[in-house]
């Protein structure tokens, strides 16, 4: 069946550098001496450790439980001793570290027994749960929390197998070995969403790809047949052109449904799950694996690339050792070239979301030409998918000018770097748009917060005078009570009552701390 | 030459009243003077002006008592942002900002529970009572330091909030090149 | 610096580069037409450009090489060139210049901060300021190189029977005597061609094949130069059928004056102009109503200098009115 195609605006269409990392199977990588494990898996949510050192782990034994609705639970990557809870550094552009859970492999590869569950026959709730509890994630490098997308109710699916980015080739590889399995983690998916049709968006510079795919779509397992969407499954190649990749992007592309920015998906009627993403369920639904590892495509200025299936935890420097980094490699970036960015440290463990590792050199990435000023030449304006304005939000960035910049719809922007690419003045506009948009983040917060302290201490300057008079009041009634007893009674009616009162009562407390009490 | 005095000085007569008139006759109600200064005061309730709180500074700095750049934590900016609202010439207060978020942090193991850093919040961010341990809810705490004083047994700390990927900023892109200025 | 690592292989002075390229079929034809005696203008207008850059970027302590290489000053040079008599005195194309890039341009703090196009901006200080002498042109075929290069450089000159009207001028003056079109472009002068003036219109039509080019390149979008004759054409079509004896043909007015080199080379400055598309084709389709306004009821020679700097004051308002809306948005959502 030929597929409609919708052609969204802008985009770019950049060398792509597939063919250095595609032509070779996914190969494993040696268990490294030992594996750190971070809590903070992306910038979304954490989780929280559930060892403790000396324990002994299993392969994919949950060691750090989801914390807060969007966490993600972790597992051991292999069976071994947890040897350390430690600090190390993430791999996010802030070079902040996080804690991690240290294990040491005792090589024996053990795994930890999880029930399979039939998708056919389990509850709806207990198969979310279940990807859940396996710590899936969106593959794609958002590291969304997949068990809250698969909680939406919507008609079209998409399985995003576009990988637009250049160099990037781990969903290429996935799909042309593991078809079977995205197809069935795909099916599984649109049982959870109720989704009455699917759709496979895969770039048409993947032709293997696609092929594989298709088959494993014509081959289905029967047991994946019964999920209403797996019937009505669609393997569409797009035309290859970056930023299609981005899922509201594959949504216009495959659909034609244009979604504004500041909008959600599901409020179309649609939702869309990474092939990746799609894989990890199948394994975690009819296999009982959780997350431990992930295919990295490790390219660029090393001896060896190609797509490499990586334990969670590995250091990334051990692994670009593994694949014979060059020595003239100047940074590391994860990600691919047009969204990712260069690693603050290679210590940084390898996470969930790390899709692509690429050693830089200068040849392969020149160094950017100097900065120079803006001449409105527009040609950001034409390839800015999201139709923004580019070098307005880069102006009102530039003078620190943030009601401007939101006004034009900074927070609309996806930070492609397309604007970027073919800026002729070579203006590093991303970086300007990232700044403005934490400061105007910071800003609001601080705005919050500000707003919350004077309610709060307008609140309780209105309490602390209410108790005021009341006290007064009260003095007032005790002492005209005392008078009043006084001149029925005279002193000596006064004394015996004090000392009455000093009897019975226990010490008098402090007033301000019986208010408190109160 | 007279003539021109006389229907210059018309103009301007004639002029004049009108604006005064419509000064009078299209007065807007705005917010009042102190409502406008609190909203720029960063409400850390800190009292290091001299004042009891940000509310009450900033109607000593509406009635005129007051200079415009006692506030610490407001710092350089929040008294430019004020000089620019009053027309009056800014003054530097020397301390810029602080940009991290400080929170006080009661070490539970010393407090005795005394309760007098709980009278002395601003905010009533501290709770507990009389010979409980007490405890700073830290997104109420706005790092005024009120509490540190009246602590018996100095228990108080202040700390940075912790950097996060959530917290964490994007600076500002460094160009090298003086092509801007 | 974070992403994008990858940049497509483009800078200003490739653009510059492409505009110089995209200007060379017009003087190739000027020179054909008019002699060789622009190529000098030319040169002095861009020696003195790139002399006013360099000294103002060294008062203004900025790098010297960056700005100087990405060839801004050189386009303007050209154009002011381009749109002076071809046989002003050098002091002249120098003071325009000079007017462009440190009056307009670098007071306003260099390449992309200026508001107002500088090759107009100094195209109407210097006919405010000389009207007689900006007003000779010289007849298409009747001066030759040395002539030329004498009135150029010399200091006397003698310039009976060596300029001619231009032909808007004739077409004006012919209007104001109460002539009709037809008698005025029949009248045999040797101003009038088979569309505009003569050998103008040869010219015109260099500068219509080096625009072509810059819309292939993709220097340019259609909008402006599209904008921009339309709205000419547009005013100039109505009068023109409704009385064709007292207004001449929209034909007329594309192929004489400077409307091509404004469409293509003019207009089409990004830095003083609109971003969106339908601001693009507003401001310009507004130059060109001015321009033909004042060609038709103005007494100067031609409106378009005028009409671009009026368009470039509008430029925030436009802006403003034609903000265009993200993907998907509605127009009355907000951010």
């Amino acid at each position: 069946m030929k597929a409609r195609i919708f052609n969204p605006r802008g985009g770019v269409k950049p060398d792509s550098h597939k063919k250095e990392s595609s032509e070779s199977p996914i190969r494993h990588v040696p268990l490294p001496p030992r594996l750190a494990v971070l809590l903070i898996q992306g910038s979304q949510g954490s989780a929280r450790t559930i060892v403790t050192v000396g324990d002994r782990v299993l392969k994919g034994q949950c060691i750090g439980e989801a914390e807060g609705a969007d966490g993600t639970a972790i597992h051991a990557p292999t069976s071994g001793t947890v040897t350390e809870i430690g600090y190390y550094p993430m791999a996010h552009p802030s070079g902040l570290s996080s804690q991690a859970i240290v294990i040491e492999p005792d090589g024996e590869e053990r795994w930890i027994t999880y029930e399979p569950l039939d998708p056919a026959t389990a509850d709806r709730d207990e198969l979310i749960l279940r990807i859940q509890a396996s710590g899936i994630v969106g593959m794609g490098g958002a590291v969304f929390p997949s068990h809250l997308k698969a909680r939406s109710n919507i008609k079209t699916m998409i399985i995003n197998g576009a990988e637009c980015e250049p160099w990037i080739t781990c969903d290429d590889r996935l799909m042309r070995e593991r078809a079977a399995n995205v197809v069935t983690g795909s099916a599984i998916l649109a049982l959870l969403t109720g989704a009455r049709q699917t759709l496979i968006g895969i770039e048409d510079n993947k032709p293997e790809a696609i092929a594989a795919m298709r088959a494993a779509v014509r081959n289905m397992e029967p047991v994946t047949r019964k999920c209403p969407g797996a019937g009505k499954m669609n393997v569409v190649a797009v035309p290859t052109r970056y930023p299609t990749g981005e899922r509201k992007q594959l949504i216009q592309v495959l659909t034609g449904v244009k979604i504004p920015p500041n909008e959600r998906v599901t409020k179309y009627g649609t939702q869309c799950f990474n092939v990746a993403t799609a894989h990890a369920v199948c394994r975690a639904l009819l296999h009982g694996e959780p997350m431990v590892s992930r295919i990295v495509t490790v390219t660029g200025n090393v001896e060896r690339p190609g797509n490499y299936e990586v334990l969670f935890g590995m250091s990334i420097a051990d692994l670009l050792a593994f694949c014979g980094v060059k020595p003239d490699t100047t940074r590391v970036l994860m990600g691919g070239p047009m969204m990712g960015f260069a690693l603050p440290s290679l210590d940084a463990p390898v996470i969930k979301g790390c899709n692509c590792l690429i050693a830089a050199s200068n040849e392969l990435f020149p160094p950017s030409a100097p900065e120079q000023p803006c001449i409105r030449c527009g040609d950001c304006v034409d390839v800015c998918p999201t139709g923004l304005q580019p070098f307005e939000m880069y102006w009102a960035s530039r003078t620190k000018n943030l009601d401007s910049a939101r006004r034009h719809h900074i927070f609309g922007c996806m930070e492609c770097g397309c604007c970027a690419y073919v800026c002729p003045a070579h203006i590093p506009l991303v970086d300007y748009f990232r700044f403005a948009r934490s400061e105007i983040r910071a800003r609001d917060e601080e705005q919050k917060a500000a707003d919350q302290a004077r309610t709060r201490f307008e609140f309780r300057s209105l309490r602390l005078e209410r108790e005021k008079s009341e006290k007064a009041a009260r003095l007032a009634a005790k002492a005209a009570e005392t008078r009043a007893k006084a001149a029925a009674g005279g002193n000596a009616a006064l004394i015996a009552d004090a000392v009455e009162r000093a009897r019975t009562q226990p010490p008098a407390q402090d007033n301000a701390e019986q208010d408190h009490q109160k | 030459m007279l003539a021109a005095l006389f229907v210059m000085t018309g103009i301007a007569l004639v002029l004049g009243a009108a604006l005064g008139c419509a000064a009078v006759y299209f007065k807007v109600e705005g917010n009042p003077l102190a409502e406008q200064i609190d909203a720029i005061l960063p409400q850390t309730q800190c009292a290091q002006c001299g004042y009891p709180g940000c509310k009450p500074y900033a109607e000593a700095i509406a009635s005129g008592e007051a200079e415009i750049n006692l506030c610490t934590p407001g710092g350089d900016d929040g008294a430019r942002k004020l000089a620019e609202l009053l027309g009056r010439e800014f003054k530097p207060r020397g301390a810029p900002a602080e940009k991290l978020k400080i929170v006080a942090l009661i070490d539970e193991q010393t407090c005795i529970g005394c309760t007098l850093c709980i009278q002395a919040c601003p905010v009533d961010a501290i709770i507990g009572s009389a010979k409980q341990m007490h405890t700073v809810v830290s997104c109420y705490c706005t790092g005024c330091e009120l509490c540190l004083p009246p602590c018996p047994v100095d228990c108080i700390a202040l700390i940075e909030e912790p950097r996060t990927p959530q917290n964490w900023r994007w600076k500002y892109p460094v160009t090298g090149l003086g092509v801007f200025t | 610096m974070s992403s994008p690592h990858i940049r497509r292989p483009a800078s200003v002075q490739r653009v510059m580069m492409t505009v110089l390229v995209a200007l060379l079929p017009g003087i190739v034809v000027y020179v054909w037409q008019a002699g060789a005696g622009i190529l000098v203008n030319l040169a002095i207008a861009t020696a003195t450009a790139l002399a006013s850059e360099a000294l103002m970027l060294r008062l203004r302590k900025r790098p010297l090489w960056i700005a100087l290489s990405d060839g801004s000053a050189i386009v303007t040079a050209w154009l002011i060139a381009l749109i002076l008599p071809s046989i002003v005195p050098w002091w002249l194309t120098m003071t325009g210049v000079l007017v462009a890039i440190v009056g307009a341009k670098h007071l306003y703090g260099g390449i992309g901060q200026n508001p107002f196009n500088p090759a107009m901006a100094a195209y109407c200080a210097v006919i405010v300021a000389y009207p007689a002498l900006m007003s000779q042109w010289p007849s298409i075929d009747g001066v030759d190189f040395a002539t030329q290069l004498h009135l150029i450089l010399g200091g006397s000159r003698e310039i009976d029977g060596i300029t001619g009207a231009t032909a808007l001028d004739a077409m004006r003056t012919g209007l104001r005597n109460q002539n009709d079109v037809r008698s005025i472009l029949g009248s045999g002068t040797g101003t009038f061609g088979f569309a505009g003036g003569r050998g103008w219109e040869w010219i015109a039509a260099g500068y219509l094949a080096g625009g072509l080019f810059l819309l292939v390149r993709r220097v340019i979008t259609w909008h402006l130069p599209f904008g921009f004759i339309a709205g000419m054409g547009l005013m100039a079509g109505v009068f023109w059928l409704a009385a064709p004896n007292n207004f001449p043909s929209p034909l007329f007015h594309f192929a004489s004056g400077g409307t091509m080199l404004a469409a293509f080379f003019i207009v089409t400055d990004p830095v003083t102009g609109t971003s969106s598309p339908l601001g693009k084709f507003i401001f310009a389709a507004g130059a060109g109503i001015i321009a033909w306004v004042i060609r038709t009821f103005g007494i100067y020679p031609d409106g378009i200098a005028f009409a671009v700097l009026l368009m470039n004051i509008c430029v925030p308002l436009i802006n403003h009115a034609t903000q265009p809306v993200p993907v998907g948005q509605r127009k009355d959502s907000r951010p």
